[in-house]
């Protein structure tokens, strides 16, 4: 088995486990604002975290793909027009590959 | 999985008194549904395999996880790196879990199914509901419609992804970003606290992406998430959202 199928399989049994324990652990273990709080809270700091990495970094550095950057934006002016999910993406993708066919790198 | 079509979707039936728990989940889960593509196009994208995309949404089945561990390793980070971040994201579920058990009630083989589908979606579709039994009908309908339309659209959008030479071209490699600003658009909305949070996790991860290996400076933005909760511990009470 190789190191990403165990790390695939890993995940899924994590995140199940994650799951299935807040249908079995009793009620008042996680129930403390603080604790609520913070799982609110997360997925907020990690995904601008992951987000902001993917766009503005390559390996250990800072690096500013104008194509990236143009997706982002596009995404960014798709937010702001409340457009939905998978639109939001769309725009991102094709600003990029649009920029990237014009040799904007 | 986009929290946004959740809230456009059960809010509005919240406030009326007609419970339609099936309606609801069932068009919550063709709209959400559809966004695998966009999963398994990034995992491809990221090195993963098609049958190790399909694995994660059929086990993991978890929107926000997932992504997490294709970008960490499509950003060079270590296995190890990516499943933390994953299930740093996932841990969001057994508070989810906790506010269903109650609902739910499920019992013995069943349970163990259900924490499957223990998710943003069929939690905030069952809480929106009237009363338990449209809670659960809701749960179920929620679960089941999402789960077959993830997989699905996870195998297209993997083999749509793995004909493609170049990720770039085709504009893959901001597909992941894109989905993560996306995914937590309504919470940005929702309040100052949350805007904060995301720039200072921003932040954090890119100030220490020079010296720290790569997948660990995700995984740190969490301490604003820390700061938050412990600066101010209620904040508002949102249920699923």
């Amino acid at each position: 088995m190789t190191a990403a199928w165990i790390a695939v399989l890993g995940t899924a049994a994590g995140c199940y486990l994650l799951k299935l324990a807040g249908l079995t652990v009793p009620q008042r273990v996680l129930a403390s604002p603080r604790v609520r709080r913070f799982a609110e809270l997360v997925p907020v700091a990690l995904l601008a975290a992951l987000s902001a990495v993917q766009t503005a970094t390559s390996g250990h550095s800072i690096a500013l793909d104008p194509a990236r950057l143009g997706g982002m934006a596009a995404a960014l002016l798709a937010l702001l027009l409340r457009a939905p999910f998978l639109v939001v993406i769309v725009a991102a993708a094709g600003t990029a590959a649009a920029l990237h066919a014009l040799g904007v790198t | 999985m986009p929290a946004r079509s959740v809230a456009e979707s059960v809010q509005p039936r919240a406030k009326s008194n007609q419970p339609r728990p099936v309606r609801d989940g069932v068009g919550l889960g063709l709209a959400v549904g559809v966004s695998g593509l966009a999963f398994g196009a990034a995992a491809v994208s990221s090195g993963l395999t098609v049958w190790q995309a399909c694995a994660l949404s059929l086990l993991a089945f978890t929107g926000a996880s997932q992504f997490a561990l294709a970008g960490v390793i499509a950003s060079g980070g270590s296995l190890l790196a990516g499943a933390a971040s994953a299930l740093l994201l996932g841990s969001r579920n057994t508070l989810y879990g906790l506010r269903l058990a109650g609902v739910l009630r499920p019992r013995g083989p069943v349970r163990l199914f259900a924490a499957l589908g223990v998710i943003d979606e069929t939690t905030a579709v069952a809480l929106a509901q009237p009363d338990p039994v449209s809670a659960r009908k809701g749960f179920w309908a929620t679960f089941c419609c999402i789960y077959l339309t993830w997989n699905i659209t996870t195998l297209a959008g993997a083999l749509g992804a793995g004909r493609i030479g170049s990720p770039e071209a085709f504009g893959l490699d901001v597909v992941g970003p894109a989905a993560f600003l996306a995914l937590i658009w309504p919470r940005l909305k929702a309040g100052r606290t949350e805007r904060l949070v995301a720039v200072g996790g921003a932040a954090i991860a890119l100030c220490t992406t020079q010296v720290l290996p790569i997948g660990v400076p995700v995984i740190l933005a969490a301490v604003a998430a820390l700061a938050a909760a412990l600066a101010r511990p209620t904040g508002q009470q949102k249920d699923a959202a």
